[in-house]
């Protein structure tokens, strides 16, 4: 059988050779970034926004333009030659996933456009078919405004209550006020995996538990997770679990929804249209089984091809010592911003991925940001769509530098020297 | 490449720092609040406003020091004016931050707020310029509720 593979001499899908054995050649990884390359504002650029958007490897791009150049068909109906290998590409993608996390089976995961209709998705079916007037559904203060706003609509027309259990003031899960919020009418649980505004990894384990106590689901957020953690469903056991591809070295306009397939078999459709049915007449339609149920219209193909082919990148690198890298670069730019005179770090807790979140003096993120990017730095000021987390600490904004497995402790110095010259134009 | 102490003037940073005219207004008859959901800024403007001038202006909020310092000067700038001569500087200042004032034009009538050019070499600070203004002309309109910039 002619393959994809072999049909183009190709520079794309190259063997993955990272030894994930080995510790993480930084330098090695940068070189796979083409946007790396570039100079900003007469400056190296250095890319310290990663919570809002991670760049993306050469075989990330490869594989989406290979995909349109080579392989570009509407997928799972056709009988034609293309169509065959647009399917078959797009459900390796979706094995890709499955293996990433360790999911159970591949028809447990649904492609959707990210994070965000992931949880609209769960909201408007599983939701609306299980909350009712007087149920609660409990999520926490440190979620981003995607895991809030879906489930406010929802209780708004069901008449049901959002509860929110409260964080520490370093921005640690109260879990002992946690557990006193679940209750008899507590229908779901969501909540964030890893914190975007303070990069708090919640206690998800201790979360799933608790509440399964109770038979009561728990959807886990996990878009800034993902490109941070090993994620293992199995041993998380919770019942939805999504994120977004380009968090995590992926194309935009991709994400996942894992959902147990018991649930997602007992949750009606999302949206109606084509591929999601098995048969329409006027009097009835037959959905179609997992996970094309949930997967109406002809969905963004290249987008879950450049997916998988990021999982590949990370996978090739290794994610432990993904992790391992990160770890030590967010210690190293802890203590040499925290050693900054003026500096206040928002968010101190024990457990943290990826993101640093900080106050300069009375100097507003805003004008922290500016200056920074003058010197090429970007990071990320505001509220990072996560209002309720800077009321619960009584500020407007914070300024956030995220890290990505390609940063280096040479770019915390040059955000360290940028801060300085923050406070020279402030001084 | 835009210069950081065009944007970061001495009298912006100074004004940021220590704002004028930056109170509640005791003898209000007007006021309005300004918002801009981007960086959280938050102003409210209160107007004493005797037939049709300005008789006297304050503010107060949380905001970046392009906007506070901008709301400060306008206070500065806006008092005894007319509705209409009010109207004219913020036209004058909106073309000024937006680059589409010719650098030998009417600068004079803008006086201090001139320090603002600089503004127009960062497009996404010039909602920070403008959040004060914006929300000045909400107040003299008589406008009900929040002014945003998005």
């Amino acid at each position: 059988m002619t393959t994809a593979a072999n049909r183009l001499p190709t520079e794309s899908h190259p063997p993955q050779v990272g030894d994930a054995s080995a510790e993480l050649d930084v330098q090695k990884a940068r070189s796979d970034f083409p946007i790396l390359r570039q100079r900003v504002r007469d400056r190296t650029l250095v890319y310290l926004d990663n919570a809002a958007t991670s760049q993306k490897p050469q075989v990330v791009i490869d594989a989406i333009r290979l995909y349109y150049e080579r392989d570009n068909a509407n997928i799972h109906r056709g009988v034609h030659f293309l169509s065959e290998h647009a399917t078959e590409e797009y459900e390796a993608a979706r094995k890709n996933v499955q293996s990433f996390l360790s999911a159970a089976d591949a028809s447990e995961i649904i492609f959707v456009r990210g994070a965000t209709e992931a949880i609209n998705l769960v909201a408007q079916t599983y939701g609306r078919t299980n909350v009712h007037a007087g149920d609660e559904v409990l999520i926490t203060a440190m979620e981003h405004h995607s895991n809030i706003v879906p489930w406010q609509i929802l209780c708004e027309e069901k008449g049901a209550r959002l509860r929110v259990a409260p964080i520490s003031d370093s921005g640690e899960l109260l879990l002992e006020d946690f557990e006193n919020l679940l209750g008899p009418r507590t229908k779901i649980v969501a909540v964030t995996h890893v914190s975007n505004a303070l990069g708090t990894i919640t206690p998800v384990q201790r979360i799933i538990e608790m509440a399964h106590r109770g038979n009561i689901p728990v959807l886990v957020d996990g878009a800034q997770a993902v490109p941070h953690l090993k994620v293992d469903l199995q041993a998380l056991g919770c019942d939805f679990y999504v994120f977004s591809g380009h968090k995590v070295y992926g194309p935009t306009g991709i994400g996942v929804l894992y959902g147990k397939s018991a649930l997602l078999d007992a949750m009606p459709p999302y949206q109606g249209g084509g591929d999601m049915i098995s048969s329409v007449t006027f009097e009835k339609t037959i959905y179609n089984k997992l996970p094309y149920k949930f997967e109406a219209g002809t969905p963004h193909v290249a987008g879950a091809i450049g997916l998988g082919a990021a999982i590949q990148y990370v996978n090739g690198l290794g994610m432990d010592n993904i992790v391992a890298h990160e770890h030590e670069l967010l210690a190293y730019a802890t203590t040499t911003v925290s050693a900054i005179p003026g500096i206040r770090l928002i968010g101190t807790a024990r457990e943290k991925a990826g993101v640093l979140s900080f106050l300069l003096d009375s100097i507003h993120p805003h004008d922290i940001g500016t200056i920074l990017d003058q010197e090429g730095i970007a990071i990320r000021t505001g509220h990072h769509c996560a209002q309720p987390v800077m009321q619960r600490f009584g500020i407007a904004a914070t300024a956030r530098a995220s890290f990505a497995l390609y940063n280096t402790r040479e770019e915390v110095d040059a955000l360290v020297e940028g801060i300085q010259k923050v406070r020279e134009v402030f001084a | 490449m835009p210069d950081l102490r065009e944007l970061y003037q001495e009298v912006i940073l100074e004004h940021s720092k220590a704002p004028r005219n930056y109170r509640e207004l005791a003898t209000a008859n007007h006021k309005a609040e300004g918002y801009n959901p981007l960086c959280g800024d938050h102003f409210t403007v209160y107007l004493d406003l005797e037939g049709d001038s300005i008789r006297d202006i304050s503010f107060q909020g949380s905001g970046c020091a392009i906007s506070k310092a901008s709301a400060s000067l306008m206070t500065q700038s806006v008092k005894g004016k007319t509705r209409a001569e009010a109207a004219r500087l913020f036209d004058q200042f909106h073309k000024l931050v937006t680059g589409q004032s010719p650098a030998n034009g009417n600068r004079a009538e803008l006086g201090k707020l001139a320090v603002f050019s600089g503004v127009s070499e960062f497009p996404v600070r010039v909602k920070c310029a403008t959040l004060a203004w914006h929300t000045l002309h909400a107040s003299l309109e008589g406008k009900q509720g929040t002014v945003s910039t998005e």
